[in-house]
């Protein structure tokens, strides 16, 4: 009997099931992964389901939502549709958001590993560096460099990861400096292999898990300053932004403040579904860390 | 006890010591930011002076020192800074120094009071959530932090401003006090009272979901360790529990992260000033960059670094209080 109880016993589930099942125990996780998808559909869709451009003319100036069927959720004091808005809004937010934090952590991850691995006056240089971008406060330091590279789409991006990557730098730093001394480096590294080899292809793949939960923050935060650069009138004049029609509806807040609250209430979703898809990363990744 | 002064002494001067590399660092890369921006002094001098002719604006090159070489020009804008000399405004037409300084004080009340409110609520707040973990309360205070978490300051203030200014009339719209209102004594203080409540209650719901998220994981955690059974073991009540052996161990990473948290938070009353027409230091950034006054955005980000810097000195002066177990020399 325990003979045939081995032998019909099931194949291992693979990582990618284990993963999803780790994943699936929380549910607001699973709330955050569906905002997600949704937000993502728009950005994909935006030209498609609601067809015109976000900058032109649509109706009447300031129709209240629901009362007009071509434009479902009305209409700002231009007239330009706040639906398509959300929908062209939603692809730069993402986009911004993913290039800002691939940057971040492209940065982060050089002077980070840099610094963990090699240790001794490398790492001083370099932590100093991190230091003095943590102090300057990084909406001044982020207006700033709009201020001099100007307000097009990639240089606001890039902007956003050069204020962003001193968090994943200490992270990975700290995981370097755990991971530098540990038997399978110095296996590798008595087998001759150089140090870029063992930076990148042994200790780097061991140190991401907590990275990748923190990209999720990353691209909150990235969202979140793009927004706050729109409204201040600061971002690409020639892109629909969530932030930007936040900036133009405070202008009519007092007779039609469903102009700023529908692109606003669409940030605080998104931003919250970053947060949950994190913490749902977090139990999948590190299942040890939380009973 | 005076053989316990002289080792947070020692602690503070090397603390210090440490800071000042950062804070040469910042003092190049702000020479830097002003050689990558368009135009000079030369440029900002002319242009204000309303055109110049070609040998003019030369010799004036020559008088800034302009036509040195770069390292020359470094060495002599670190010596004006570390006396903090910061330039000339060409905008104010006032030593940036001096605009500076009358925006000091707007910026540092509102930090002291949204910041005061934001570390108590959160850490209160976080705390009773983590002493009822899972239940009714916890999900209750947790969801509302992750909401606020994900709120942008400036939408928060729209909404507040569209419920308590527009709707309700309770509230100024903005500005520091009632302009026409000349008010003094005890009447000027509740004017600027009145003035302060929402952006301190933009940037405080704010930041404190930060510290409410920490507190409360560092609760659960704390409240695991082998020393709070032995004392729970040796009859030692909930609250005093709490207060006495829970708190204090629970606080230090929310202390570390107070420290961590403050240059983001000045960066933040950038757009709660600018929202709420506050002359403070966040709405002088937001000018100077639609006006193009890079002489007072620099001085801005140097004031502004040495407060993370003094600050993050502080709190590490806390943290040493707090946690016995840090050796200060």
């Amino acid at each position: 009997m325990t003979v045939l109880d081995t032998e019909l016993r099931p194949p291992e589930p693979s990582r990618g099931i284990v993963f999803w099942r780790r994943y699936r125990r929380n549910r607001a996780a699973l709330l955050g992964l569906f905002i997600f998808a949704v937000v993502v559909l728009m950005a994909l869709t935006a030209g498609f389901v609601d067809p015109g451009d976000p900058l032109r003319r649509a109706g009447d100036p300031l129709t209240a939502p629901f009362v007009d069927m071509a434009t479902p959720l009305g209409t700002d004091q231009l007239g330009r549709d706040i639906l398509s808005g959300l929908f062209y809004g939603a692809r730069i937010s993402l986009l911004v958001g993913v290039v800002a934090t691939l940057v971040a952590i492209a940065i982060g991850v050089i002077i980070g590993a840099l610094a963990g691995y090699f240790g001794g006056w490398v790492d001083d240089v370099l932590m100093r560096v991190t230091e003095a971008f943590q102090t300057i406060p990084n909406f001044v330091l982020l207006l700033t460099l709009v201020a001099i590279l100007g307000s097009k789409i990639e240089w606001i991006t890039l902007a956003i990861g050069i204020v962003s990557w001193t968090a994943p730098a200490r992270m990975v730093r700290a995981e370097f400096m755990s991971l530098r001394n540990r038997e399978f480096v110095d296996a590798a590294r008595n087998l001759g292999v150089s140090n870029t080899s063992l930076i990148f292809r042994e200790i780097l793949p061991n140190a991401l898990p907590p990275i990748i939960v923190y990209a999720s923050v990353i691209m909150a935060l990235s969202i979140l300053l793009e927004s706050a650069l729109a409204f201040l009138g600061l971002g690409d004049p020639n892109y629909a932004s969530w932030g930007n029609m936040i900036g133009q509806g405070r202008a009519v807040l007092r007779t039609a403040w469903y102009c700023a609250a529908i692109p606003g209430i669409a940030i605080v979703l998104t931003v919250l579904s970053f947060s949950l898809l994190g913490e749902g990363l977090n139990d999948a990744l590190n299942p040890r860390q939380k009973q | 006890m005076k053989l316990a002064l002289p080792p947070i002494l020692i602690y503070s001067l090397r603390r210090l010591a440490q800071a000042i590399p950062v804070i040469i660092l910042i003092m190049v890369g702000t020479f830097l930011l002003l050689k990558l921006a368009p135009g000079d002094t030369v440029d900002a001098l002319v242009g204000d002076m309303g055109g110049a002719d070609a040998q003019f604006i030369e010799r004036l090159r020559v008088e800034y020192g302009l036509d040195q070489p770069v390292w020359v020009q470094l060495w002599r804008y670190m010596e004006k800074l570390a006396t903090f000399d910061l330039g000339w405004s060409f905008v104010y037409e006032q030593p940036v120094a001096t605009v500076l300084m009358d925006r000091l004080g707007t910026t540092l009340l509102l930090m002291a009071t949204s910041l005061s409110i934001a570390f108590t609520v959160g850490v209160a707040l976080g705390a009773i959530a983590a002493r009822r973990a899972y239940s009714l309360t916890d999900n209750v205070i947790s969801t509302l932090g992750l909401i606020f978490y994900a709120t942008p300051s400036f939408f928060l203030s729209l909404m507040m401003m569209l419920l308590f200014s527009v709707k309700l009339g309770w509230l100024p719209v903005g500005g520091i006090k009632t302009i026409a209102g000349f008010y003094t004594g005890w009447d000027h203080v509740w004017d600027v009272a009145l003035h302060l409540i929402m952006p301190t209650a933009a940037l405080s719901l704010i930041y404190l979901s930060f510290y409410l998220r920490l507190m409360r994981s560092s609760v659960l955690q704390v409240a695991d360790l082998d020393f709070v059974r032995t004392a729970r073991a040796k009859g030692a009540g909930e609250t005093r529990l709490m207060f006495h052996h829970i708190m204090r161990n629970a606080l230090l990473p929310v202390v570390t992260l107070f420290g961590l948290q403050f240059s983001t938070v000045l960066g933040g009353s950038v757009v709660v000033e600018t929202i709420f027409t506050l002359p403070g230091l966040g709405q002088l950034a937001y000018q100077s960059v639609i006006q193009r006054d890079m002489n007072t955005l620099m001085g801005i980000i140097f004031l502004c670094s040495i407060i993370v810097v003094v600050v993050n000195f502080l709190t590490d002066l806390l943290y040493a209080r707090l946690d016995s177990r840090i050796e200060l020399a």
